[in-house]
């Protein structure tokens, strides 16, 4: 575990052996030891987290205390034992030939860019992240030549990261966007890309209890009715798919 | 270890909850692994009903203490779609199960059904009756009553009179899926025995909800729920000594055999279940947290 700034921690798990994760895979965790009892008799179900990284036989997962499940992850000490369920679910696409791939990520769901950007190389990727504030800013060492926007104006553009986007799609309206973040930096990323017609695919987040589509209850609403499944159909959606990102799209933390 | 259920010969007693184990969607995830180390002696659909349904708005879950609320609201393919693709392919997936077995073991299928009234139980069990594939049947009674809005499993005349509608509608195995949310579970578990069911099975869900975060703060009258569905049901521990009492409950008043779930984790949870008089046990929510849970289980119990 090591910290990134004052809010982020990655979490590095050694996992010898498993599967060769695709960027935009996740993993649902949980720690081996005292997963309960906690705020409100509370975790109860395993997390979901994207894969930040794989790097030799570890996992690497960005992590931010925002409830009782990611706080005791949080407090998680070097040989620590953890559950861990993965890689699930569907990645990244790789964008075809000769398209340059603008990854847009916000807070701690910059996580899955990482791992995207490691795959496709830094010289054919251009980064694009938001922050709420300077604390958080820290975050963006994760990736590489990052291009910053910060809601407090502490780092980088004063105001959304989709005001970069739009600076991007203007001087190349040929790219593919990845995003991961908060679910409204992702429906302003969905209709920004709409109305460019530039083809996006978005790493969804949803309150999710198993990861391997028993539960349903990770539902998104699909364009032209019915729903998808995050676990399973994603968490990685093509934003064609999607009538609008929805504001409930938040995980148990 | 292997158990007689119904005339269905089982190789344990632990299957799944209905809805809690969609097996084409963990065989597309887990693949080979899924069919070597297959959890469940017999299988459970999800709810099927006549016509499809999408299920509810989101959100959909609130993590409860100790236990889940979910609000999912039956999403399926619908009777004739559910025929046509989900059940050959799980025909197809049970008998490869039994194929890496050495034919050793087999896995019923148990294809769990719902309706709003007697004439659609009676629809939904005469096209299953006309399936090899399907072993045994169980009836989701925790509908409401169009008219009445009280569930039909939740009054013993109303869901004697649905289970004797369907009774003469099939010679499968009938299991009734008891729900929680009444005054006497027993009362309803005897009037589905007089109304010609071979089994019950319990406890469904408790029927439960969660305001949405921070709205103690608003000034919104009535506060805004959290479930897309507005109420849910309580799964998981939280649930497991009321699952208890009301296995024991019934069990003491029938003379069919009882299927007992409810926050079931391991396998002295399991033998609490079989100790009171429950023939079967079935692992939900836990396979939620743990895909392998209910084989841990299963081994558990015959260790």
């Amino acid at each position: 575990m090591r910290a990134l700034g004052e809010v982020y921690r990655v979490l590095s798990v050694s996992d010898p052996g498993a599967p060769e994760p695709q960027p935009g895979q996740f993993a649902m965790i949980a720690a081996a030891a005292r997963w309960g009892g906690g705020e409100d008799e509370r975790p109860y179900l395993p997390r979901a987290f994207s894969i930040a990284r794989r790097a030799g036989e570890e996992s690497q997962f960005l992590l931010e205390d925002v409830g009782p499940g990611t706080r005791r992850l949080c407090e998680l000490k070097a040989g620590d034992e953890l559950w861990a369920l993965g890689p699930l679910g569907v990645g990244f696409t790789a964008p075809s030939q000769g398209r340059r791939a603008i990854l847009v990520g916000g807070g701690v769901g910059i996580a899955p860019l990482a791992i995207l950007q490691d795959a496709l190389g830094v010289d054919t990727t251009t980064v694009l992240l938001g922050f709420r504030d300077a604390p958080r800013t820290a975050g963006a060492e994760l990736l590489s030549g990052a291009h910053l926007a910060s809601d407090d104006g502490s780092a980088g553009h004063h105001g959304p990261v989709t005001d970069l986007l739009a600076e991007e799609l203007g001087r190349d309206a040929h790219a593919v966007v990845y995003a991961c973040g908060p679910s409204g930096m992702l429906e302003a990323v969905r209709a920004l890309c709409a109305t460019r017609t530039v083809p996006a695919q978005l790493a969804l987040e949803a309150g999710m209890a198993c990861g391997y589509g028993a539960c349903f209850g990770c539902a998104v609403p699909r364009r032209g009715g019915g729903y998808l499944r995050v676990c399973v159909d994603g968490p990685v959606i093509d934003a064609a798919e999607l009538e609008h990102v929805d504001e409930h799209a938040g995980a148990v933390a | 270890m292997s158990v007689a259920f119904c005339g269905l010969e089982l190789s344990h007693p632990v299957i799944n909850g209905s809805g809690t184990f969609d097996a084409l969607a963990a065989r597309r995830t887990f693949g080979e692994n899924l069919l070597a180390d297959f959890p469940f002696a017999a299988y459970v659909s999800k709810t099927i009903t006549l016509e499809p349904r999408d299920g509810n708005p989101p959100p959909r879950l609130w993590e409860a203490p100790g236990g889940l609320i979910n609000s999912i609201g039956l999403p399926n393919k619908g009777l004739e779609r559910y025929l046509a693709e989900d059940l050959p392919a799980l025909a197809e997936l049970t008998s490869a199960v039994a194929e890496r077995a050495g034919q050793t073991r087999s896995v019923p299928l148990i294809t769990n059904v719902m309706g709003s009234t007697a004439d659609e139980f009676s629809r939904l069990v005469e096209a299953c009756e006309q399936r090899a594939e399907i072993a045994a049947l169980e009836l989701n009674v925790s509908c409401p009553n169009v008219k009445t809005g009280l569930d039909i499993g939740a009054d013993p005349r109303q869901l004697k009179d649905v289970v004797a509608a369907v009774r003469d509608r099939t010679r499968k195995p009938l299991i009734v899926k008891l729900t929680p949310n009444t005054a006497d579970v027993s009362l309803c578990a005897l009037a589905a025995q007089e109304g010609g069911a071979d089994a019950v099975s319990l406890i469904n869900t408790l029927r439960a909800t969660a305001l949405a975060p921070g709205v103690r703060e608003r000034v919104q009258r009535p506060p805004r729920r959290w479930l897309g569905g507005g109420t849910g049901g309580l799964s998981g521990p939280a649930i497991r000594a009321i699952a208890l009492a009301q296995v024991a409950s019934v069990a003491a008043r029938v003379s069919i055999p009882v299927i007992g779930m409810g926050g079931v984790q391991s396998p002295a949870h399991a033998r609490d279940l079989i100790d009171v008089g429950a023939t079967l046990v079935a692992v939900g929510t836990e396979s939620f947290r743990d895909p392998a849970a209910a084989a841990r289980v299963a081994q558990g119990l015959a260790g």
